[in-house]
């Protein structure tokens, strides 16, 4: 009921994508999948024509291919990304921007730092660990009523 | 017993637990209270909690630690924020150190807890709201064995493969 996974729309990339591909190729399936994903969630549909275009601008260059495979990786700083890439922060700020523009990234002010989220990667997640806290709080609340059941009883 | 709802907000990071128990809101509000009590539910079986500190006051600290299959005993703490008598529980709830105390500058999960009388005799609704994904996976690591525990890439991994 809750949980929400990329359905039958995202098979073509599954099967391009087997664990043992180049760490590039996966980050990029991984991110149409996220696309993918985020737009059933968020608005119940496939990207546009548009979108997709943005989408494959926003892959056609390598640096942020490789941001892109950062931020699903784990979440990130533009300091730390511009650190990594001995860039200037404008110019790492550009490539986020073109990312963020395709909807593969969403960016974060976190006190002074700008921290770069992928997108549907973060809220798959967030979804999936959700789930298991509802599972924990169900199991507690059964024992909570077993416990009412025979509240002096043997342990 | 039955769990009436359940609301997941994957951006804001909250879950509401509501929940029917066939007793009234006072019986309810022990199993918080009592100490003893709470130790027969908040951790899973298999991972005991043991409450060593719980000042059920406005203010007040509690800490605990779960007792694992392998004896490790994983350290956690709360905090009392707000108590309202058989009605309602806010409390701040983290990851302890070594020493059991806080770690400083560990944003903690905010639980919400309110009480009130229904049909069956109570309703009980439990809000959580988390920092960040980090933070909930290694809280839920905390009443698990190893053997059990997914990384978040793990998990990632798992769904890209089963989700077709």
């Amino acid at each position: 009921m809750g949980s929400i996974v990329a359905r039958k729309r995202s098979g073509t990339c599954e099967q391009s994508c087997s664990p043992r591909s180049n760490v590039t190729a996966t980050a990029s399936c991984a991110l149409i999948r996220s696309v993918v994903t985020y737009n059933q969630m968020v608005v119940d549909q496939l990207p546009t024509d548009e979108e997709i275009d943005r989408i494959f601008h926003a892959l056609a260059d390598s640096t942020r291919r490789d941001i892109l495979g950062q931020a699903i990786a784990g979440d990130l700083s533009v300091s730390a990304l511009a650190r990594r890439y001995e860039m200037s922060f404008a110019a790492v700020q550009k490539h986020v921007a073109v990312l963020e523009r395709a909807t593969l990234v969403t960016k974060e002010r976190r006190g002074r730092e700008q921290i770069v989220h992928s997108n549907g990667t973060t809220i798959r997640t967030a979804m999936t660990l959700l789930d298991r806290y509802e599972q924990l709080w169900i199991d507690r609340i059964n024992q909570i009523a077993d416990l009412l059941e025979k509240p002096e009883g043997a342990n | 017993m039955t769990v009436t709802s359940t609301t997941k907000d994957a951006e804001r990071l909250t879950l509401t637990v509501v929940t029917e128990f066939n007793a009234a809101p006072q019986k309810v509000w022990e199993v918080w209270e009592n100490p003893r009590m709470l130790e027969r539910w908040w951790g899973p079986p298999t991972y005991p909690a043991t409450f060593t500190r719980h000042e059920f006051v406005e203010g007040g600290e509690a800490r605990y630690h779960m007792t694992g299959p392998e004896g490790d005993t994983p350290p956690g703490w709360w905090q009392f924020q707000s108590i309202d008598p058989h009605r309602a529980i806010t409390f701040n709830h983290g990851i302890a150190g070594g020493d059991g105390e806080p770690v400083p500058g560990e944003p903690p999960v905010l639980t919400e807890v309110t009480l009130e009388p229904s049909e069956s005799g109570t309703r009980m609704a439990v809000e959580m709201s988390f920092h960040d994904t980090a933070q909930m996976e290694a809280l839920l690591q905390m009443g698990m064995s190893e053997g059990l525990t997914l990384a978040v890439g793990q998990i990632d991994e798992l769904l890209s493969t089963t989700s077709v």
